[in-house]
Order: structure tokens, then sequence, then C-alpha cells
């Protein structure tokens, strides 16, 4: 008996030892170790020994079976790692091919500015106020101090819609609206379209978008205009940026400015954006003309305000170096992929 | 406005080059436009005589001249034809620069040395290729030997400055020498006034009658024994410097004093003004009259003009007539100096389609007392010139003369409005500096306001006049200071901003288009002629058709875009708009402005696509529920594949495959899907605010169902039943096999449903659910007719 255990190990360990995959391996216990395997009928036999033989008989029988059971479970693991060595090899793949995903599209780039300047101005504590597009001839004009022919009436070519009706040529129509329905403080600003009678071309569109601004409380000076438009140059054009204010004339504010940055492509030692100038011009502004703030339902002799106003798609065509405003309304999707 | 730099230097004593004088005027509020230096590359160009000229050796079209050039005779070779003998003309020596910087050097023509260049107006930059020919001869006289740029002043350069509409005292040398003093602190020189006339009088001869306000003062000077000639050759170029053709001397003397002071003149030929009378009065409707370009003009009643007993002789303040005009042989001119209303010269000259240099400026409405110094400049130029002999006194109708105003503004007012700390008695310079008269009391500035500066009526434009002077840019900044304001966005604002992020989000990109729109859109998209869509706002002065009308519907818009990009061959295309649309309103002068969501897409995709993109949406947007029925009547779309979108009852938008007569219309060769909604429905609709509810405890229990339905029905309709049988353990649907084909009988569809089952707060027993599952596949079958499947 011991003589067939030691053969039923040489046996086994050496087939063990052979063997290359896992199934081999459960065919090896199951015909060494199994229900019906060669070790269990070996151990049902053992009755026949003699009560002396039996102990040492046992524990050789125990020993094999174990050492079998070791083996199989080594030979299992180093398998195991071999067969996982092999998946990972033979599942390499080429990690250079372009990745899936569902792909996101984008905002328009013009509302990709208005967003950034709304950001800024909303720091400010700023609101966002509307007015309708289709507005009264009061309020684009006569009540912002351009009565019936006023050469300013001539140089934004209005399009009327009938007599008292006109498309709006700015967004300062909106700062009368909102002094009328609101009191002081007021701090707005009021994105929109506008539309004046030019002919399409590069740089000329029929409608274009303006951003009006408009701050009345008590104590407001031309001080606190530079602060919150200089503020507003360095967030938009970057902390370097300086601001120039020069005198202009608006019919709705008093004193009137123009603002200029100094150019964030050269950094004011002139280059093509800037037209050598080192300068760019960016917006309109001014203290409100207190006629302005009577007809808004506003006592001029207590509050002051100011207000500007600047062209979204100049200060896009600015910050991203675009050379034709059409491009905006044509919307090829070359160009909507860019922003 | 062209202003000559040497011409303004006649008036201030500035130490500074022009482009620094630009820079700092356009910071006091008078804007270069440009500064244009005619001069500035020219370097080594003399005046030369030629003494003579001889044929080339080697060369038909070449001469050789020996050129005087006062220190040396140097030798140059010559293609020009048209210099003589004695001539005198600009040379470019070796070395020297031409505009353009074109470099001129010395150096051999066909053999014979050359020692420079004769020079045309084109290679000095003051005349255009095509107005001239060959050399420019200078004046008999001339000195040699004298650098060019001297000769014909080509050493001072000129400043186009931007005036507001304000500023009609700027719009001339002197208006502008004024800023400068200012803007410098220098001191303002005075005009030449000063002539002496014969002892006649002017009212002998001529009887002035203004019939009208619009004419708001008329003045006259009368000037005999004249002689018509050119006028000298310095007065010629400040002429051509400020943009002005010279014509002769007595209409170069009324443009100078034009340009110097800003008061238009004009000149008529006493001879034909018949009746020796001036009457200032309306044009009769159709009255004909050839002005002095020799067009024959229409004028009408509304138009003011000048007149002699019989016929007009001048619109006025716009052109003068043929009738009248200052030729060679004239004797006896009279001098017209006026002022007339700026509105009405400005109507009557865009009427007329006529804008002068002296509409221009009369239309900024000008001072009247300009009248007396522009008049006594003329009379000092004709006796500078020697071009006539002044009749003694002068004709001046003169109404209503306007005075300066008075004003009185608190110095610490100005200073709180500014945010400055300015001294009063440094306000007071600044404003005398201008020439407002100030007279300072305590705080209080007294100001005497000439008539020349209308535009300073308020406390406002005082604060102003110190802004600028003082310059905005030492004006501090700060912060706002006083009660802190949130900044905030309406939920309108909130919801577009989620709007577009999901559609990004969807793969969709954004764009804008034009809210005019043509008529013709709704043709090409098959609306019917009766359609109230078609009712729109029109523009009543478009600027074609194309841009006629406010848009009603952005589909068109959108189908353009699309149209724009297949043309351009870009296969697929994912685009939204938020585009407002405007509806007219029957009680309302303005129209309704709402806003649409346009999505468009085409390539790669179908119905289920764009569905499932609003679907999203909705849910982005915290639409409980929003239903999809079936839209067959709309022309825009195919009656098959297009659904109502109904929100709250109401339809709040359309989504489906546009119709193929529509995508013809475009040229669009692919299957386009287009949802319009209104974002108005939607908005009021939107609920945001989220409430947690507790994850589920208790394990759910799915029953798939398989039936086989009629083609018509549709998955609303099995859903609906579903719904309103399972009870409250029903807790979602899915549906996940539609089949027709092998298996399936003609008319007929497999459709199949994965129905969720759970109870709060306890575990679902079988028979529980199994009760409930044949509830719904029982009203299945008799609502529907629907024949359960084997899953």
């Amino acid at each position: 008996m011991r003589e067939e255990l030691e053969n039923i190990r040489t046996e086994a360990m050496t087939k063990i030892k052979k063997s290359i995959n896992s199934d081999n391996l459960e065919e090896i216990r199951v015909k060494y170790l199994g229900k019906k395997g060669v070790l269990t009928g070996i151990l049902r036999g053992m009755g026949s020994l003699s009560p002396e033989e039996r102990p040492a008989a046992g524990k050789l029988a125990n020993d094999v079976r174990e050492e079998i059971e070791n083996a199989i479970e080594n030979a299992k693991k180093s398998i195991k790692e071999k067969e996982r060595e092999q998946r990972l090899a033979f599942e390499t793949i080429d990690v250079t091919m372009p990745g899936k995903a569902n792909p996101i599209g984008g905002v328009h780039p013009l509302t990709k500015v208005l967003d950034e300047i709304q950001e800024i101005f909303l720091g400010m504590g700023f609101s966002v106020a509307e007015g309708p597009e289709v507005e009264l001839d009061y309020y684009n004009f006569e009540a912002l101090n351009i009565p019936k022919n006023h050469p300013a009436r001539d140089e934004q070519d209005t399009f009327y819609i009938k007599d008292g009706v006109v498309l709006r040529t700015q967004t300062s129509p909106v700062q009368i609206r909102e002094m009328e329905k609101s009191k002081p403080p007021i701090r707005i600003i009021a994105p929109g379209r506008v539309y004046r009678s030019d002919a399409v071309d590069a740089t000329h569109s029929p409608m274009f978008t303006q951003i009006e601004g408009l701050v009345v409380d008590e104590g407001i000076t031309m001080s606190d205009l530079k602060g919150t438009l200089d503020t507003f140059a360095k967030r938009f054009f970057g902390e370097s940026t300086k601001t120039k204010f020069r005198p202009h004339h608006f019919p709705f504010t008093e004193p009137s400015a123009e603002v200029d940055v100094s150019c964030f492509a050269c950094g004011g030692k002139g280059c093509r954006i800037c037209k050598n100038s080192g300068w760019i011009e960016i917006l309109g502004c001014g203290m409100v003309h207190p006629d302005v703030l009577r007809r808004g339902k506003i006592d001029p002799e207590k509050y002051s305000g100011f207000a500007f106003g600047m062209g979204l798609e100049r200060l896009a065509m600015i910050k991203y170096g675009i050379d034709d405003i059409r491009l905006f309304y044509e919307n090829d999707l070359r160009f909507l992929k860019q922003f | 406005m062209i202003v000559p730099y040497k011409w303004l230097l006649d008036y201030v004593n500035i130490d500074k080059s022009i482009t620094e004088v630009g820079d700092e005027l356009t910071l006091s509020g008078s804007k270069v436009e440009e500064i244009i230096e005619n001069g500035k590359e020219i370097s080594k160009v003399v005046t030369g005589k030629i003494l003579s000229i001889e044929k080339h050796p080697n060369a038909d079209r070449l001469t050789i001249c020996k050129v005087d050039i006062k220190d040396e005779i140097i030798q140059i070779v010559t293609a020009a034809t048209n210099i003589r003998v004695n001539d005198i003309v600009p040379v470019a020596l070796h070395g020297s620069t031409l505009a353009g910087g074109v470099k001129i050097k010395k150096g051999k023509l066909r053999g014979v040395e050359s020692n420079g260049m004769f020079c045309s107006e084109v290679e000095l930059g003051i005349a255009d290729e095509d107005s001239v020919h060959g050399i420019m001869i200078l004046k008999e006289g001339t000195p040699i030997g004298e650098d060019i740029k001297e000769v014909l002043g080509l050493n001072g350069g000129v400043i186009d400055f931007e005036i507001t509409s304000n500023r009609a005292d700027c719009f001339s040398v002197y208006g502008i020498a004024r800023e400068a003093a200012a803007t410098f602190k220098t001191k303002l020189k005075p005009v030449n006034t000063a002539y002496s006339s014969n002892d006649e009088d002017i009212n002998d001869y001529l009887k002035v009658e203004v019939k009208d306000d619009l004419c708001r003062r008329y003045a006259a000077k009368m000037v005999k024994n004249v002689v018509v000639k050119d006028s000298p050759e310095w007065m010629q170029q400040r002429l051509k410097e400020a943009g002005i053709r010279p014509i002769n001397n007595i209409v170069d003397i009324t443009n100078y004093v034009m340009v110097e002071l800003g008061q238009p003149m004009h000149a008529y030929n006493y001879k034909f003004i018949e009746g020796s009378k001036i009457i200032v009065r309306k044009a009769e409707d159709n009255e004909k009259f050839k002005t002095l370009d020799g067009e024959e003009r229409t004028l009408n009643s509304s138009m003011l003009v000048i007149a002699d007993d019989k016929k007009p002789v001048a619109v006025a303040g716009v052109m003068g007539g043929e009738n009248s005009e200052i030729k060679n042989d004239t004797n006896t001119i009279i001098f017209e100096c006026a002022n007339f209303d700026g509105t009405s010269i400005r109507l009557t000259s865009k009427k007329l389609g006529l804008r002068t240099d002296a509409s221009s400026k009369f239309e900024k409405d000008i001072d009247p007392n300009l009248v007396e110094m522009a008049m006594n400049r003329a009379c000092n130029l004709i006796e500078e010139l020697g071009a006539g002999e002044i009749v003694g006194g002068t004709v001046d109708v003169y109404k209503n003369p306007l005075m300066p105003h008075k004003l009185t503004v608190s110095a610490s007012w100005v200073n709180k409005f500014l945010g400055t700390d300015i001294k009063p008695e440094m306000m007071k310079e600044m404003l005398e500096s201008l020439e407002i008269k100030t007279n300072l009391i305590g705080d209080e500035l007294n100001l005497v306001v000439p008539t020349f500066r209308q535009d300073v009526k308020i406390k406002e434009d005082v604060a102003e006049e110190i802004a600028r002077i003082y310059g905005y840019n030492n004006i501090p900044t700060r912060k706002i200071v006083g009660e802190t304001v949130e900044g905030t966005v309406k939920k309108d604002q909130k919801l577009k901003k989620i709007v577009r992020e999901t559609m990004v989000s969807s793969g969709f990109y954004e764009c804008t288009t034009y809210s005019f729109v043509s008529p013709k859109v709704y043709d090409k998209i098959c609306i019917p002629d009766s359609d109230a869509i078609r009712n729109a706002v029109k523009i009543s002065n478009p600027l074609g058709e194309d841009f006629s009308i406010m848009r009603t519907t952005a589909i068109p818009s959108m189908m353009e875009v699309m149209a724009t990009n297949y043309s351009r061959g870009i296969n697929e295309v994912k685009l939204f708009e938020i585009a407002k649309v405007f509806i007219p309103r029957e009680n309302d002068e303005l129209p309704e402005e709402t806003d649409k969501l346009v999505i468009g897409m085409y390539g790669g995709a179908n119905f289920y696509n764009i569905k499932g993109v609003v679907e999203n949406l909705m849910n982005a947007l915290g639409i409980e529920r929003c239903l999809f029925a079936k839209e067959s009547e709309n022309p825009i779309f195919h009656p098959g594949r297009t659904a109502k979108i109904i929100i709250r009852n109401k339809e709040a938008g359309v989504l489906g495959e546009v119709h193929p007569n529509v995508t013809d219309n475009y040229d669009i060769e692919e299957r386009v899907y287009i949802a319009e909604i209104d974002l108005n429905s939607v908005f009021k609709a939107s609920n945001l605010n989220k409430k947690y509810k507790s994850l589920p405890k208790y394990p759910s229990v799915s029953r798939d169902i398989a039936m086989l339905v009629k083609d018509e029905v549709t998955a609303a309709e099995i859903e609906d039943i579903i719904r309103a049988n399972g009870k409250d353990i029903l807790e979602s649907i899915k549906l996940f096999d539609v089949y027709k084909g092998k298996q399936v009988p003609e008319g007929m569809k497999s459709i199949a449903y994965s129905i969720t089952y759970r109870a709060e707060g306890r575990t679902l027993k079988d028979e529980e659910v199994n009760k409930v599952h044949e509830r719904i596949v029982k009203a299945l079958e008799e609502k529907l007719g629907a024949k359960l499947r084997e899953c």
C-alpha cells in the first residue's frame, strides 16, 4: 500500500507539472482526489489493513492527498497568472486612435463674449435688464434729447415701422424704461439687438448688439464712471490694460466721453489690430443728462448717474481677431466650431 | 474738419510737433481723425532753373538739361517733354527722397551722367496720378536753390478733426485755434479785419429784404473795380491743403474766410442782380433753378432762396446760381455773409441731394454774430490781394440779435459732480481760456457765455468744459460708493442659460440670425397665403425686400443657415438659436416680442434624435409633463413625421422632419429636422425647485409585456392604458422593442414594454403584481385589440 501511495504521488506530481491549463488540472484533481478518484479508492481499502498498520498508512495517504492538493493549487495559481498575462497581451489596443464621445456643441461667439461681460458687471452689482427692439420714437429719441430733425437722427440711420415707431437704433431707450419703473439706486446693464440702416460690409451690419449700462444714485460722480469702466476694461482685456477717456458728445449725457483701451495685442506699442495707435476705442459713456433723468421721473437735483454703451460685435472682433462682421450672422459651422 | 497746421499757427503759438498737438487736442475734446504730413518724407528736393536743353546722343526720347540750383550747375537727363529753358522746376538731388519713400541717386542714362530728377506733383505727393501731366513748373520768379518744402508749404501738414454736432464753433481754423489756446494755455491771436473803403454807400446800390425768419441775419458788402484773377500762391496752397479747389481770387476769398472762421460766404455778380434788390424768401413749388454746378434743380416751398426782383440767385446757404456767377469780366460784386436756420439748410440740402461745404457748416447752426468778423476779414483780404475797391457802408438785416447768456454755477457742485478737487480760481482760468467771461464770487462762478457756444446752457455743460480742459484722465477713478447692490438675473435669463447649456451638451452649436427677413420666406416654407403667421411688422424704409419684415417665425432663418452650410459641403449640422419673433398686436403700437428656440439638424439624424433632444431639454428645464401629439396639418413638415409639443394642455411648439417641398426650396437634398419651441410657454411651466425623495428601501418587480397591435396604435395610447391601470404600484414603463416583419402579420406590429412595479413601505408579493399586470394586459386587449405574445 505504501508503495502504491508513493507511486500515486509520483505519477500525480509528474502530471501536475506537465499540465498546461486549468482544465488539465481539473482532470487531475478529479482523477486522484475526486469521489471516484484513485486516492479515495485507496483510502476506502484501508479497512483491510491491520490496526497497527492503519495509522501510518492513514497518515501517508493524507500526506499524499495534501501534497497533491497543494501542488494543484499552486499550479492553478501560476497557470492563472500566465493566462491573465496572455489575455492582457492579447488585449493590447492602439491608444493613438481617436477617442469616442458624444460630441458637445458650443455657444455663439457673441453669446460667449456677452456672458463674460455680464459676469463682470454682475460682480460689480449690476442687474440685467431688457427692453423692446421695436420701440417708440419717444424712448429711442425724444426722451434722450434727440428731437425731430436733430442731426443725430441722420447719423444713426433709422428704420421706421410707422410714425412714432422705430427699430431701436441703440439700447439707450432701456435707460428711460428702467428709470420709469424703478427707484434709485439703479445699476443695470441692458444687452440687446439694435438696428441701423447701414449697408452690409466687413465692418457694418444693419443689425448688431449693444450693451447699455446705467447707474443712478445719490452722489454718483464722473470718478465712479471712470472707476467702473476702468475695472471692466481690466477684467475683460487683462489686468495691465490702461484706459483713456476722451471728451465726446452724446445728446443724452453731459459730460460725455469715448473710452480707448491700450491695445491688448501689442500692449500699446502699435500693431495691426490698433492701427499703430496703441489704443482701441471700445465704448461711449457719460454722466446722464439731467433732462434724461427728469424724463425717467428722477430728480436731477437729488440724484446723478452715468451711462455707457458698447458694441458687442466690435468687442468680440477685437477679442478673437475676427476681421469680418458678416461671419457672425452667416453661421458657417466651421466658424462656430472655433469658439 | 481739415485744418492746415501752419494756418493754425497763425493764431496760436505752439512749440510742439504736429502729432503732439493732435494727441493733446484729442484729449481736450477735438478728436483727431488723421494727421497727414505730405512733405514728411521729402528731402533734398530744391528749386532749379533750366539753363539748357539738348538732345541725348543715344536716345530719341531723352534730353540732357543743365540746371542752376544756385550753388552749382548740375546735369540731369530727363524724358519730360513739357519743360522749356528758363523754367523753374523741383529738382530731386542725388540722395534725395520723394513721397512714398522713393530714393533718388545719380547714375548714367544711356551713357550720359544724370545727377538727379525733375519732379511732378505726384512725386511730391501733392496731387493724384490722373490730374497731372508732366513736370511741375513753378511760378516765374520763384527763388532757386530753395527747399521745395518751404516753397510749396509742404512742411506743415494737415490735421483732420472729427467735430461733434454740438460744436459748430470748431468747424474752422480759428475755432480749433481757440481750443488749442485753451489746451496749451496760450493766447489766441486776433484775426486781421482792418480795411479801408471808399466814401460811397452800398445802400445806394442795393436793397435787402428778408421775408422769412429762417434767415436770421443777412449782411452784404459791395466791391467795385474788381480784377478777377488767380489768387496768390500762398492762398491757393492753403485752400488746397484744406481740400478746396482754388477758382479765382474772389471765390477763393469767400472760401478762405469759410475755412478760417467757419462762416460761409457767397459772391454775386452785381450786374445780374435785377432790380438792385436782394430778397430772402421761400422758393415757389416747382420753381426751377440752375445751380453753379450746372444742374437744374426743382425747388419747393420748404426751401429758402436768395432772389432778386425777378429770379432766385442762390439756394440759401447751399449753392449759388449760374446766373450770377463770378467770371473774369466781372466788375462789381456783392459779398453775402448770412446766417440761416440749421435744420432748414440740412433738410433743403438733403432734399436736393446737394451737400456743399457751405451747407454742411450752416446745418450745424452757426453763430449769427460771426457775420461781422467774417465780412470784415473778407474785405481785409480784398485789400491785401488788391482785388478791388470796397464800397463804404454795410447792409445788415438782423432782426433779433443773439445775446450772450448768463449762467451761475457753484464750483463745489462741479467738484462734487466730477469727483474732483479743482480750485475755483483754476476753473475760472479754464473757462476764460475758452472765452467764457467768468466772475468768481466766493464759490460761485458767474458766467457770460459767448454766442458761439450755444452748447453751454446748463451747469452740467460747464462741468464738461472744466473737465475736458482739466483733462478727463486727471479725474480720479474710484469704485462706486453708496448702498451695496446685488447683481441679479431674471428667471428667464437663467432659464435661457440652461437651454444653451443643454443644447451645447447635446452637441448643438448656437447660431444667430437677422431679426428681419423677406416676406418671401413664407412662400419658401410653404405657408398658405391666408395664414395668420404672415401678418408681420413691416419696416417702412428697409434696406431691401430681403430685410423688410420682422420675423414671426425663426424657422426660415434656420433653414437658410442650414442651406448655407449644406451648399458649402458640410454634411452633418446640428444648430440652435434663441430667436426673438415679433407678433403684431391689435391694441398696442408695439408688437409682442417673444423668444423661440429653434433647433435644426441634418446628416445622420432622424425624428427620434430631435425628439430626444427636446425631451432632454424639457427635463433639464424641470417640465414635469410634456406631451407629443401627432401633427399632420403643418405645411412646413412631413405629414407623418411631425409632432406638436404640448405643455399644460397648450401647444408649446412643433418638431419633425421638414417637408420635402420645403427642403427643395432651400436646395437641401437631405432629410432635415427642425423644432420650434415657444420659450415663454416652456418657461412658465418650468419648475426647478428640486425636492429629495428618499431612495427606495424595498425591491422592485419587473414584468415584460410583448403584444401585437395594429400599425396605427401609438405608443402614447398604449402607455396611457398602462398608466391608467397600473394603480399606485406602477413605477415606470419602458418601451424596449418595436418589430415588424417575419412572424408579424401585415398591418400589425409587435411592441414590447418592460413595466416596473414597486410599493412604498413593503416588498411586493407576486400575487399583487400579477393582479395588476393582468389588469393591464386585459385593458390592452380590450381597448386596443392587442394580442399578447410570448416574451
